[in-house]
């Protein structure tokens, strides 16, 4: 049964974003947390604590996100917990992000002169002290058109939720199209949805990024 | 017949709006020694520029070696194999050794053998003092060995004429010596040499005329005892003053 | 207690392998493509003709701001609408191709901006001609500028590439799809397709390496 393309499928799919805005929040709060432990061990000086970093972060750069939804969906019922597409997206998404944010923040530490850092030791300030007032605070700024950058990803991401069934806006879209049979002008409206919620932050991520570089030509 | 190394009559070279070179009017003989100077933007390299053509011109007549460089691509190309640029950057290709760096030219552009052309470059390596540096690459040498090499490369297309853009002035005080006495051997053995240089004991040294440019414009114009000695203009006597 | 049961992954453990060939070869092919795209790309936008740079900076804006997944169904599903139908394996190709060739028009744009203009003008100064200059000055240094980027984007290329499972198209990620569905050992298949996804990966990081030893080694500088 094939029905019209109509004011109501729009407004179906306008209001999946809802869903892909929160999941991207979810894993993005998630990733955050998740990334700056990935990023604290690596450039810490606890060698099993890098490693283990290391380790995770080549793992899930190194693996498709596709099959980390999979891996996290099937593997709710290997711990015994019910199968729920939601909390599997946001579980593996929030570690996708932790690995991305971890390997972009480490990056911003690392790129904080190292005589940033002996100055504080020297002012006899301990690694929270250090960390907190004096390395994080210009590696953030370092961080920030990368991390902006990483959003984007993670929003696109998120379309993968629809593969175990979690109705965001691409899944929105298919369903749309099953009963109306529509796939231009249907997949047209949800890429164009994406693009409204990405290309903004592109163009943010730039911005900062030029800043950036003009901030350190200085 | 050629009497004249390089002819400039009436050259104009705009920058949109900007006037960069005003009616410039310029001959070299063959075997002249000429250093350019003058202040910061004042048109220098845009006059050297235009000899092989890295530069344009929107009007007048460039004759180099008797080819007419206005008439078009052919020209270009022939000039370009018979006259040598040093830059002050020096621009090395940093992916080839110093030898492949020398013998790229003359096998693409000349079609010369590599073995002919090893040869030469191990020539010109030799006379420029490091021969001990051919398998080595750009990154690996210091700016004064750097600015040898490029001098080598250009000596290595056997050109008639040899242009300079400031080739000691981004390199440490102590290997400009060692760069000036390259070119002044060079000078010695009857290159003929356009070279734009604030080393103003160098021109005292090896040049036949020095120009003084200003706004795009030779204002001045002579050879070394007169234009050190009695400068006329009032803007050189300033800038002779500034850089003595 | 969940019971592992790896029996059916082992069985057919010579399946996988082919998908993972198929995986492998549908991304060179789609990286050997997208590139000619991006050269392509590149050049349109370092050109100076206003119209094909606004065109190709459409693509790339387009491309890289929506996901592939929304951009393999448009092509799979919705080209046909206007005319143009393609095979699932075709479809995904020419997505791959038209996803990558926006990434690597900016990766290549990059590289060609980054040979120092004094570069070109000592090829020029020497005699060489456009071709010579492009071919003996330009392309190895702009290549190992931009290596480090073009291989991890191949790498991300090949793990993108599990999506075009979603059509059905000929991959690793299929072939795991299919085993599950005689088998339902989910769990257990997905982690094998994981981490032959990732020896994949591993494999061509190595290698990439090697390569860039070889032939990128001389010294960096000015
Ligand atoms: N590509 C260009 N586009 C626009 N203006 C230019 C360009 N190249 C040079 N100019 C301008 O032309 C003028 C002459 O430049 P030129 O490089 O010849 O000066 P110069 O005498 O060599 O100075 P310097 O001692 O600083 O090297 C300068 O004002 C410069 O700003
Ligand atoms: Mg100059």
């Amino acid at each position: 049964m094939i029905r019209e393309f109509s004011s109501a499928d729009i407004l179906f799919i306008v209001t999946a974003v809802r869903w892909t805005l929160i999941l991207s929040a979810i894993a993005f709060a998630g990733g955050a947390i998740g990334g700056l432990a990935i990023a604290l061990s690596r450039s810490s000086q606890n060698r099993v604590l890098r490693r283990i970093a290391t380790g995770f972060i080549q793992v899930f750069q190194g693996t498709p996100l596709l099959m980390q939804l999979f891996l996290v969906y099937f593997g709710l019922a290997v711990v015994g917990l019910p199968i729920d597409p939601l909390l599997a997206a946001a579980v593996a998404l929030t570690l996708h992000a932790s690995a991305y944010l971890g390997e972009i923040w480490r990056g911003a530490i690392e790129a904080v002169p190292s005589g940033q850092s002996e100055a504080a030791t020297a002012l006899a300030l301990g690694y929270r002290d250090r960390m907190r007032h004096v390395i994080l605070p210009q590696a953030m700024r370092i961080a920030t058109a990368p991390t902006v950058g990483f959003l984007v990803q993670l929003i696109k991401g998120t379309s993968l939720a629809s593969i175990i069934g979690f109705t965001e806006l691409t899944r929105a879209g298919q369903i749309v199209n099953n009963a109306t049979f529509q796939p231009f002008l249907v997949f047209g409206t949800v890429a164009a949805l994406y693009f409204l919620l990405c290309w903004p932050l592109s163009l943010l991520a730039r911005h900062l990024e030029a800043r950036m570089r003009r901030a350190l030509m200085r | 017949m050629t009497e004249h190394a390089i002819i400039m009559r009436a050259v104009n070279k705009y920058y949109g709006a900007f006037h960069a070179l005003a009616d410039i009017d310029l001959t070299v003989q063959p075997g002249e020694r000429i250093v350019i100077c003058g202040p910061s933007g004042s048109g220098k390299s845009t006059l050297i520029r235009t000899i092989n053509q890295l530069e344009p011109i929107e009007s007048g007549t460039i004759v180099v070696d008797g080819v007419e460089l206005t008439a078009g691509g052919e020209n270009v190309a022939k000039v370009r194999k018979d006259v040598g640029m040093v830059f002050q950057s020096f621009n090395l290709f940093p992916h080839m050794t110093v030898l492949e760096n020398c013998i790229l030219a003359p096998m693409k552009a000349r079609k010369v053998s590599r073995a002919e052309a090893e040869k030469t470059a191990r020539h010109y390596l030799e006379r420029v003092k490091i021969p001990e540096q051919a398998d080595k690459y750009p990154a690996q040498l210091s700016g004064g060995q750097q600015q040898r090499v490029a001098i080598a490369r250009a000596l290595c297309m056997k050109p008639r004429i040899m242009l300079f853009d400031e080739p000691t002035s981004a390199l440490d005080p102590e290997m400009v010596k060692e760069v000036l006495d390259t070119m002044i051997d060079l000078a010695r053995e009857g290159m003929t040499m356009l070279c734009v240089t604030h080393e103003m004991d160098f021109a005292r040294a090896v040049a036949d005329r020095v120009i003084f440019m200003d706004k795009g414009r030779i204002v001045e114009e002579n050879a070394p005892a007169e234009f050190f000695g009695n400068p006329q203009n009032e803007r050189l006597r300033n800038f002779l003053g500034q850089i003595a | 207690m969940y019971q592992f049961n790896f029996q059916p992954v082992i069985q057919n453990l010579d399946l996988l392998l082919f998908g993972a060939w198929l995986t492998v070869r549908l991304s060179l092919m789609a990286m050997l493509f997208g590139l000619v795209v991006s050269v392509l790309g590149a050049v349109a936008k370092t050109s100076g003709i206003r119209p094909l740079r606004w065109l190709v900076d459409a693509y790339v804006e387009v491309i890289r701001n929506t996901p592939f997944l929304v951009q393999i169904f448009f092509i799979f599903f919705g080209l046909p609408a206007v005319g143009i139908s393609m095979s699932p394996n075709t479809a995904a190709l020419v997505a791959l191709v038209v996803n990558v060739g926006a990434y690597g028009t900016e990766i290549i744009r990059a590289g060609i901006e980054s040979i120092p203009r004094g570069q070109i003008e000592a090829g020029r100064a020497l005699g060489l001609n456009p071709v010579q200059i492009f071919r003996y000055v330009v392309v190895k240094p702009a290549l190992r500028n931009i290596y480090p980027s073009l291989t991890s984007q191949f790498i991300y290329l090949m793990l993108t590439s599990s999506v075009v499972s979603v059509i059905s198209a000929n991959d690793l990620a299929s072939a795991g799809a299919d085993l599950n569905a005689r088998t339902f050992a989910s769990f257990e298949i997905y982690l094998v397709l994981t981490v032959l996804y990732f020896l994949l990966a591993l494999g061509f990081s190595t290698l990439f390496a090697a390569i860039r030893r070889v032939f990128f080694t001389y010294p960096a500088g000015r």
